[in-house]
C-alpha cells in the first residue's frame, strides 16, 4: 500500500515536470516565433507564392542572383539535422554547420548581436514548423564571385563578430531598442550605404544609401535632413513602425514589407524602444539647404510648370500648402522623405504610386496613384521640384532625365 | 413595441441622413472605398470603367469573385504584371475582397461599340468562336461559359463587354503562352491553347462590336450549366 502511494505521488510529479517542461517549451517556441518577426526571417526565406519557410527567394545582388535555403526542419533538404549549436553557428559567425561560409546576403553582420537565449528560441521555433521537403535551388553568381573563398576578405573588411553589449550609461528601454534595431532588425542592412565592395564600413552605419538592385533610397537615420527622427515625437515613430502610417509620413515600397512582415508583430514595449533609440541617434544639427546643380533659369521653368501639375493632380489629396490629411495622406511640407538629397524616393512615388502595408492598426490603407501613364518626365520632373522647393522645403531639383531613368526601376 | 421599432427606424432614418455613407471627418479623408481605390483610378477610371489606354481594362460591374481572384494572383504573383504586383503585395485578403466588392458593384454605362478595322470575313470568323466555337478543333463557344449575352455568371467568371481587342488579344496570348494562369483545372489556358493567332485577333475584335445588352450584370450563379469544370469558377 505504501508503495502504492509513493508510486501515485512519483507519477503525479512526473506528470508535473513533464507539463512544467511543455509549458516552458511552448513559452520559448512562442518567444521564438516572435523574435523571427522580429529578425523579419520570412521575408527572404518564403518565396512570393512558396511554402513558408522554405526558402527559394531569388535574391539579386550586383554579383548574380542568390537563392534562399529552406529553414524548415526537413531533415533532407532543411535545418532538420541541425543543433542549437549549429543554429548559433549561423546567426553569430555566418557559417554552415559544416565551418563553410555564408553569403553576407544573409545578415549575419547584424545576428551576431543576437544573444543565446535568442537565438536559442528561435531555433525552437522553426523546429515546431512543418517540415518541407524542397531542395535548396544553387545560387547563380557571375565569375569570380562564386567563389565563396572571396567571401573571407568580405568578412575581413566590414564583419565584426560579437553579441551586443549594453551601454551602461544609456537607460534598459534604450539598450532594447539598440539592440532590436542594431540586432535582429538588422535595419543597416538597407539603411547604410553600401560600397563596390557590397559592403558598409561600421563608420557608415544608418547613414542611408541607394538599396542595390531595387533603386529605392534608404534614407539615413542619423541625418535630420533624411529620415533622422531627432524632431519626430515618440508616438509618431511607434505610429509609422506599428501601422505603417503617421502624422509625419508613411512607409511605401521596402519599407512596406518591413512593416507588414515584421514590425506590426512587435508589442508596444519594444516598438517605444526602437523609437527611444532611433530618436537618440539622430545627430543634431540644422537643416542645410544643398546646393542644384541645375541651372537658375531651367529649375524656375520646372517649379511654375510644376505648379501647375501640382495644383491639377496633388492638391486635392495633399492640400495646397502640402499639409496633407494625416495619417492617410501624407504631408509633403516639411517632409524629409521629400527634401532629402537624393529625390528617387518622391520620383518613384509619382511614377508608380504605392499602398502603405495593410496592417492590424491600418487595415484599409488609402493608396497613391501611379502618374507614370499620366505625366511626361517634365512634368514629372515639374512637380517633384515643386514639391521639393515650395512651403520651405529645402531640397533641389530633379531634372527629366532623372524622373525618366526611374521609369525603368524595378517594381518588386 | 411597433411604435418603438418605428422610433428606431426613424433614428436610422435621421442619421442615414445627417451622416451620409462616407461622412467626412475634417481633416481626414473621406471614409469611403472610392476615396481608398483612388491608386486604380487612373488606368481603371473613377468607377473602373476603363481608360483612353486599351491594355487597361474595364473594372466596372465585373462579378466580384473573379475580381478578388485577380486581386490574389497579383499580390501573390502569379499573375505578372509589375505595377499591380508593386501595388497589392502588402494589402490583405480581406480588404482586396473589399476593393472586389466595390468595383463589382459600380455600373458606369458601357462603351458604345467600336466600328471594327477588320474584315467582315473576320469578324465572322469571331462571331462563330464566340457562339457557336468549333467543335472539330475543341473550341467552346465563349459564351457557352461567359453567358448568351456575355455578361459573365456570378461568382467568378466575367463578362467580355467594354473590353477593347488589344486588352483581350493580350489576355488569350497572355493564357496560350502560359503567362497568365489560374487555378487547375485551368479552363482558359486550355481553351486559348486551341487557339490560333487569327482566331484570337477574330475573337478580341468580334467582342468590341458587341452592344451593351439591356441588362449588363453577371448572372446568378448556377443560371447555365458550364461544359466543364473549372478550378476559378467554384461549383
Amino acid at each position: 500500500m505504501r508503495s502504492a502511494w509513493l508510486t501515485l505521488l512519483l507519477f503525479l510529479a512526473s506528470t508535473g515536470t513533464v507539463a512544467q517542461a511543455q509549458d516552458n517549451r511552448t513559452v520559448v517556441v512562442t518567444r521564438g516565433e516572435y523574435l523571427a518577426r522580429a529578425g523579419d526571417c520570412i521575408a527572404c526565406h518564403t518565396a512570393p507564392d512558396g511554402q513558408i519557410f522554405t526558402g527559394g527567394r531569388a535574391m539579386p545582388t550586383p554579383f548574380g542572383t542568390l537563392y534562399t535555403s529552406n529553414i524548415t526542419p526537413d531533415p533532407e533538404t532543411g535545418i532538420g539535422r541541425w543543433s542549437p549549436d549549429d543554429f548559433y553557428k549561423t546567426m553569430h559567425s555566418g557559417r554552415f554547420p559544416d565551418g563553410g561560409l555564408i553569403y553576407p546576403a544573409m545578415p549575419f553582420g547584424s545576428y551576431t548581436k543576437v544573444t543565446r537565449a535568442d537565438s536559442d528560441a528561435i531555433f525552437a521555433y522553426l523546429r515546431s514548423i512543418p517540415p518541407v521537403n524542397q531542395k535548396n535551388r544553387p545560387h547563380d553568381l557571375r565569375f569570380p564571385y562564386g567563389n565563396r573563398s572571396l567571401i573571407l576578405g568580405w568578412r575581413t573588411l566590414f564583419f565584426s563578430e560579437g553579441e551586443y553589449k549594453s551601454d551602461p550609461s544609456k537607460s534598459a528601454e534604450w539598450n532594447r531598442g539598440s539592440y532590436l534595431v542594431e540586432g535582429l532588425g538588422h535595419c543597416g542592412m538597407c539603411h547604410s550605404p553600401i560600397n563596390a565592395l557590397g559592403g558598409t564600413p561600421q563608420s557608415e552605419a544608418f547613414k542611408g544609401g541607394l538599396i542595390p538592385m531595387q533603386n529605392w533610397y534608404a534614407p539615413s537615420l542619423t541625418s535630420n535632413r533624411e529620415a533622422g527622427l531627432g524632431d519626430w515625437s515618440i508616438k509618431d515613430i511607434t505610429d509609422l513602425l506599428q501601422t505603417g502610417v503617421s502624422a509625419r509620413g508613411v512607409v511605401y515600397g521596402p519599407m512596406a514589407e518591413v512593416v507588414h512582415n515584421s514590425l506590426q508583430y512587435l508589442n508596444d514595449e519594444d516598438t517605444k524602444a526602437m523609437a527611444v533609440y532611433l530618436k537618440s541617434i539622430a545627430e543634431s544639427g540644422t537643416r542645410v539647404p544643398s546646393s542644384s546643380a541645375l541651372p537658375t533659369t531651367e529649375s524656375s521653368l520646372l517649379t511654375s510648370l510644376g505648379k501647375t501639375v501640382y495644383d491639377a493632380r496633388c492638391a486635392s489629396c495633399h492640400g495646397a500648402q502640402g499639409e496633407g490629411k494625416p495619417p492617410h495622406w501624407p504631408p509633403l511640407a516639411n517632409n524629409q522623405s521629400i527634401e532629402m538629397e537624393s529625390a528617387v524616393n518622391p520620383i518613384r512615388m509619382v511614377l508608380n504610386g504605392g499602398y502603405p502595408p495593410g496592417t492590424e492598426g491600418n487595415p484599409r490603407p488609402y493608396g497613391m496613384p501611379p502618374f507614370a501613364g499620366l505625366l511626361s518626365d517634365n512634368e514629372v520632373a515639374a512637380v517633384v521640384t515643386y514639391i521639393r522647393t515650395t512651403w520651405g522645403n529645402r531640397g533641389t531639383p530633379v531634372s527629366a532625365r532623372e524622373a525618366n531613368e526611374l521609369r525603368s526601376a524595378p517594381l518588386n | 413595441m411597433s411604435l418603438r421599432i418605428a422610433i428606431a427606424g426613424l433614428g436610422i432614418g435621421l442619421s442615414v441622413q445627417v451622416f451620409p455613407v462616407g461622412a467626412q471627418t475634417p481633416g481626414q479623408p473621406p471614409d469611403t472605398m472610392a476615396a481608398r481605390v483612388e491608386a486604380c483610378t487612373p488606368c481603371h477610371g473613377n468607377q473602373g470603367e476603363g481608360t483612353s489606354d486599351v491594355y487597361f481594362p474595364r473594372l466596372a460591374g465585373k462579378p466580384a469573385g473573379y475580381l478578388y481572384n485577380q486581386l490574389l494572383a497579383f499580390e501573390n504573383g502569379r499573375r505578372k504584371y509589375p505595377p499591380m504586383n508593386y501595388l497589392l503585395e502588402y494589402l490583405g485578403d480581406p480588404y482586396l475582397q473589399e476593393m472586389a466588392d466595390y468595383f463589382a458593384s459600380q455600373h458606369p454605362p458601357l462603351p458604345a461599340p467600336v466600328p471594327s478595322d477588320v474584315s467582315q470575313d473576320v469578324l465572322r470568323h469571331g462571331e462563330a468562336l464566340v457562339t457557336r466555337g468549333d467543335a472539330s478543333r475543341q473550341i467552346p463557344a465563349c459564351a457557352s461559359c461567359h453567358g448568351p449575352t456575355l455578361t459573365g455568371m456570378e461568382p467568378a467568371i466575367p463578362g467580355l463587354l467594354g473590353l477593347r481587342p488589344n486588352y483581350v488579344s493580350a489576355q488569350l496570348g497572355a493564357w496560350r503562352y502560359g503567362t497568365r494562369t489560374a487555378k487547375a483545372p485551368d479552363c482558359m489556358q486550355i481553351v486559348a491553347g486551341h487557339l490560333t493567332e487569327a482566331d484570337v485577333t477574330a475573337v478580341a475584335a468580334f467582342l468590341a462590336t458587341r452592344p451593351a445588352p439591356e441588362n449588363a450584370a453577371p448572372v446568378p450563379k448556377g443560371t447555365y450549366i458550364l461544359p466543364f469544370f473549372c478550378g476559378s469558377q467554384p461549383n
